[in-house]
């Protein structure tokens, strides 16, 4: 009646003893976490004795995954972003006109002459001097237009073109708008992610949510503040040519024209012109470096197309000034000396060492096609971390014995039984955790704790039923099988809904929720696994060794 | 010698007083409502936006001098409470500030919060800020609508697989407690203004779970003894299911609550209000699983006899298993 075959117990014990072994390097976790950190460096930039000697702190043979902690837990930083998508729309915008006006001037005769009339928005405008030419002028914009290259879009074009009053309409079509957002997302998110390996943070957190936000998660940094200068600067290097310079910020005279502020000197503006001559995209490095004078400045390299149209800027307009612009502001605006082919130059302003040092690294890592709105920040200090993990810690002791203590006392040595059962069960839930890479947050350790007040739940509908067996059932050993047999149905019920609970929380939870789904959605697979077959396991082998006349439960 | 917090055999007769219990369940869960529509709930910034600096110095917390440090700043509703932990030693004087999300900003003002932190340090120079975190009006609407979300398809999930598992008498008796602990857990929030966040939605759907599972127990034993005892009163076999499962419902909920309890004196004061309403749903919880859905399984009456065909029922194929 209490058979259990040989597979069966063999199997057990080798789930029991993974979990173990998959749970052990949380036991020593700084060593663990050092020997990682130093095989990962060693992996990147070669061993070093030292590195050599932190990564021997725990051994090869067993595995090191660890519990990742949450932010709560570790300290760090955690941002919420939404890219504003539409600000593409207009720079596409940007890009198209010196081609849309190309094509007009060749086809003058029959449009008239054309101005832009738009404020650089996600709409091109364009007034005809001809009104009659304007089906003609609409032709030749969609004839600009290109299929859109995307599954969802297939056989549209890229723009939408539309004459109203004399007035060519340019804009992105739909099915162009959702790709091109799909796309400035993708980049922001790579760009992010660039520029926090830049810094060189352990596991940031960087992942898309929903349409169009980014969530940035970096432990170990001291503020929100400090990881939004870094991600939130747009850094769009353009290199415009100066129509004229003075202190009125509303100067410009026409749509094509842009006066933005000098940067040392928020008095002066430049009217530039809208069309840069060469932009940030076509940079392919920058670095941190001093000018003649050993002032902090960043030296710049084009790639071929880049300069190449420098090239033929400077050689056309030597004697007049052009300005280096970042996000809006002009850094400096020299008078061109002399031809520069190369496709180098230096940007020189008023920096500091370290500010010469972030420009750098934000314009290697390239330029956030769209600018971010920060929806939710969080700063979490690394000793509030620390108490957190302190106190959880202590609170998991407590429950651990006062739970352990009050079962020994109720169900004597199944009692016992089921401790072991309970003991091995929080090591199983860690096991598992460590697996999946999953983190554990402060209301994680609340689920954890939660489950060892829960997972007694299925030994106790278990031995309750035994012992109201014993007073009906013939024999001990009947008893138990019954207890378990019946039991069986309340303990998956019970447990399934809890499951489905758990699901929910985590499909719909974000963050620390989650991280508390896991821990209870995992802790109820666990507790049910040691209730029905470790517990099971460990009673039948000690009946069958003793063979007791009579049990008490 | 064994602990038993429960007899071996008992004979309790739990819904002697089944009007009286229902009823006072009914009157809790109205006052829960006219407190929840009185006080209103004590949204954190998850909720309703805003910024909350979590403050930490040497001297004691003096709310009103640093209520009159922040008012300048003219940032409108700000609300200052002094945090207490057994653990906080003399020198360890922890506050939470939280200011309303500023008009007109989505993105949150981060020279709001240096000129805050400014101010406070005037008042205390050795604070220090452990931890600030800042939700715009945008998450945080979207956050309500996912919480409602959540409470509701649990409830749904929960109706679903008991009627498919039990009948639906069975399922409209436990949503019928779920309902109640909910509301209960959201009054006594009320009642106490304590802090409602999503991690207190978190701890309610916990509670959910818990009550269910609670409840499961209890009907899984009273699908049982109906088969067993065709011929026994619906009243007196639900008695005798509660009774048999007694000594587990003790248990369970003892061991559970002792480890709340060591996690809430204990687990430090960031998720007390999580642990805590979790702690109250286990004790509600635990209480509607017999008193709210027996009583209303009972009210509403389980159909016993399966070898009649059912006369309400036209379907000819209703009965294929009788």
């Amino acid at each position: 009646m209490l058979q259990i075959p040989t597979w069966k117990r063999i199997f057990i014990w080798a789930v029991v003893a993974c979990g173990l072994i998959l749970a052990l390097p949380n036991a020593f976790y700084s060593r663990v976490e050092q020997a990682n950190d130093a095989r990962a460096a060693i992996e990147q930039s070669g061993a070093t004795a030292a590195l050599e000697e932190q990564a021997a702190g725990w051994p090869d043979f067993l595995p090191s995954g660890l519990v990742n902690l949450g932010l709560d837990l570790r300290g760090g930083a955690h941002l919420l972003a939404e890219v504003q998508v539409e600000d593409v729309y207009a720079s596409r915008m940007d890009g198209i006109w010196p081609e849309l006006r190309d094509a007009l001037r060749d086809a003058r005769d029959e449009v008239g002459t054309i101005r832009r009339v738009d404020e650089g928005g996600d709409q091109l405008i364009v007034a005809l001097s001809d009104p009659a030419g304007l089906p003609r002028a609409m032709e030749i914009a969609r004839g600009l237009a290109r299929p859109v290259s995307t599954i969802s879009g297939v056989g549209a074009q890229d723009l939408s073109v539309e004459g109203r009053d004399g007035q060519l309409i340019v804009q992105l079509s739909p099915e162009e708008q959702s790709a091109t957002d799909d796309r400035t997302i993708r980049q922001s998110l790579e760009i992010i992610r660039r520029r926090v390996d830049e810094v060189g943070t352990r596991e940031p957190t960087i992942q898309r949510q929903g349409e169009d936000r980014i969530l940035i998660q970096v432990p170990g940094i001291g503020s929100a503040e400090e990881l939004k200068a870094l991600i939130g600067t747009t850094a769009q290097l353009t290199f415009n040519p100066v129509i004229s310079r003075g202190g009125d910020p509303d100067a410009a005279s026409s749509s094509r024209q842009v006066v933005y502020p000098l940067l040392d000197e928020p008095e002066t503006y430049y009217t530039l012109e809208r069309t840069p001559v060469v932009s940030g995209e076509d940079l392919v490095d920058a670095q941190p470096s001093f000018d003649q004078n050993g002032r902090p400045a960043v030296t710049f390299r084009f790639n071929p197309t880049g300069a190449r149209a420098f090239g033929d800027y400077t050689a056309e307009n030597i004697g007049s000034p052009f300005a280096i612009v970042l996000d809006e502001e002009v850094i400096s605006a020299p008078v061109i000396q002399s031809h520069i082919p190369g496709g180098s130059g230096i940007i020189t302003g008023n920096f500091t060492v370290e500010e010469s040092t972030q420009l750098a690294v934000l314009l290697r890592a390239g330029a956030l096609p769209a600018e971010l709105t920060f929806l939710e920040e969080r700063t979490i200090g690394p000793e509030l971390g620390q108490d957190s993990i302190e106190a959880g810690q202590i609170a998991c002791l407590v429950a651990f014995v006062a739970v352990l203590v009050f079962m020994a006392l109720s169900y004597g040595l199944f009692g016992i039984f089921a401790n072991i059962a309970l003991l091995l069960n929080v090591a199983l839930l860690f096991g598992l955790l460590s697996l999946i890479g999953a983190t554990l947050t402060l209301p994680g350790i609340a689920g954890i704790v939660l489950t060892i007040g829960m997972a007694v739940d299925a030994n106790v509908l278990v031995f309750e039923r035994i012992r109201e067996e014993l007073k009906t059932a013939r024999g001990p050993s009947r008893a138990i099988s019954q207890g378990y047999e019946r039991a069986l149905s309340a303990i998956v019920d019970a447990n399934i809904t809890t499951f489905i609970i758990a699901a929910i929380l985590f499909t719909l939870g974000s963050g620390p929720v989650r991280g508390f789904a896991v821990t209870l959605g995992l802790g109820i697979i666990t507790s049910v696994f040691t209730a029905i077959f470790v517990t099971r396991l460990l009673i039948v082998t000690w009946f069958d060794r003793r063979r007791p006349k009579t049990i008490e439960v | 010698m064994r602990l038993k917090l429960v007899p071996d055999d008992t004979n309790i007769d739990f819904f002697k007083h089944a009007k009286a219990t229902f009823g006072a369940s009914c009157v809790a869960m109205v006052l829960s409502l006219v407190v929840w529509l009185m006080l209103g709930l004590n949204f954190g910034i998850d909720f309703r936006g805003g910024t909350t600096i979590r403050t930490e110095g040497s001297e004691q917390v003096d709310v009103a001098a640093y209520r009159a440090a922040i008012e300048p700043l003219e940032l409108g509703d700000v609300v200052i409470s002094e945090v207490f932990d057994p653990s906080f030693g003399d020198d360890r004087n922890v506050a939470m500030v939280r200011i309303q999300a500023q008009e007109g900003q989505e993105s949150v003002a981060s020279d709001t919060v240096a000129a805050v932190e400014a101010a406070l340090s005037e008042v205390d120079p050795s604070i220090t800020f452990p931890s600030v975190e800042s939700v715009g009006p945008k998450v945080s609407g979207e956050l309500i609508n996912t919480a409602l979300l959540a409470v509701g398809a649990a409830l749904a999930a929960m109706l679903f697989y008991i009627w498919l598992r039990f009948e639906w008498q069975f399922a409209v008796g436990a949503v019928g407690a779920l309902v109640h602990d909910i509301l209960l857990t959201i009054g006594i929030f009320s009642l106490f203004q304590i802090r409602f966040d999503v991690a207190t939605i978190a701890a309610l759907l916990t509670v959910l779970g818990y009550s269910i599972n609670d409840t499961v127990v209890i009907f899984d034993r009273l699908r049982e003894n109906l088969i067993k005892w065709k011929q026994r009163e619906l009243r007196d076999v639900m008695n005798l299911s509660v009774n048999e499962t007694l000594s587990r419902t003790v248990m369970t909920s003892g061991t559970t609550l002792l480890a709340l309890i060591a996690l809430l004196v204990l687990g430090g004061d960031v998720i007390r209000g999580f642990v805590f309403a979790i702690t109250w749903g286990v004790i509600v919880g635990t209480y509607s699983s017999v008193f709210v859905a027996k009583n209303i399984v009972l009210f509403l009456g389980v159909k016993r006899d399966w070898s009649k065909p059912d006369k309400t029922d036209g379907n000819q194929f209703a009965n294929i298993d009788s």
